[in-house]
């Protein structure tokens, strides 16, 4: 069984060269970084993969500078911010728009990722096969049938194994909130 | 932070699709890049002539010393070459 690290000790053995550890740390913020790009700012495909590499070369080099492990999320997502910020600017100059995307819209759609980064943490906890299950259908939109076929499970059963999946990512979400309330 | 109920959990999920395969693995290939980065241009501040290549053709001057120019070494480098 795999144990999930927490962000702060994935930066910290980042920190030290461990290699694994960076490959599961560009691993475990890929889809963030993408959607910051992708839904925030609406970055075109080949646009935002410069951003997103930089992003991580960013990263790569400046993890030494991070004030707090834990808060490594807000870092990431203000330096993708910046970055595509910057870029936007770089093409508004070849063709000009209507000047800087609205800050409350990436502000509302950033919050909404971030929520969506606790979810996926959530989904880690409570692994596989929920993990695969509830990947293929959300994340990859995968029919019942693909994903029956692929995990040799019946397609009629796959709606309510996602249904249960669903109610233990919730349990895990609901401890996770209990637990963070002060005594 | 709003409740989690099955139906926003599932709504949260998909706004996180998984990032081309090729954008992770270049970005996980980044501390081999970066060592050899830093090898070239610790050559070009050494070599006059192989910076004059780097500066000419900086595709074919990685390729010559032996290194892939993929996209990301190339730009990386090239800002590099700028900035110091």
């Amino acid at each position: 069984m795999t144990v999930e690290q927490s962000d702060a000790q994935l930066v910290s053995r980042c920190r030290e060269g461990d290699a694994e550890a960076w490959n599961e740390f560009v691993e475990r913020f890929s889809r963030y970084v993408y959607a910051i790009c992708g839904r925030g700012f609406r970055l075109a495909q080949h646009d935002a993969e410069d951003v997103f590499q930089e992003v991580f070369a960013r990263a790569f080099e400046r993890l030494s500078d991070l004030r707090s492990d834990d808060a490594v999320r807000p870092w990431l997502a203000q330096l993708t911010r910046r970055l595509c910020i910057d870029k936007l600017r770089l093409l508004a100059r070849d063709t000009p728009t209507d000047g800087d995307p609205d800050e409350q819209a990436i502000d509302d759609v950033l919050a909404e990722l971030d929520d969506a980064m606790t979810v996926r943490a959530a989904l880690d906890k409570v692994g596989d096969p929920c993990r695969e299950i509830l990947e293929r259908f959300f994340c990859r939109d995968e029919s019942y049938r693909t994903i029956g076929d692929h995990l040799e499970i019946p397609a009629g059963t796959i709606a309510s194994r996602i249904s249960r999946c669903l109610e233990k990512v919730r349990s895990e979400l609901d401890g996770r909130s209990r637990g963070s309330q002060p005594s | 932070m709003d409740e989690f109920n099955e139906e926003r959990i599932g709504r949260l999920l998909r706004l996180l699709p998984p990032a081309p395969e090729g954008w992770v693995r270049a970005a996980q290939e980044l501390p081999a890049a970066r060592a050899m980065l830093d090898e070239l241009v610790a050559r070009a501040e050494q070599d006059a002539a192989f910076r004059l290549q780097l500066q000419a053709d900086l595709e074919r001057a990685v390729a010559a010393a032996g290194y892939e120019p993929s996209p990301f070494v190339v730009s990386r480098l090239r800002q590099l070459l700028r900035t110091d």
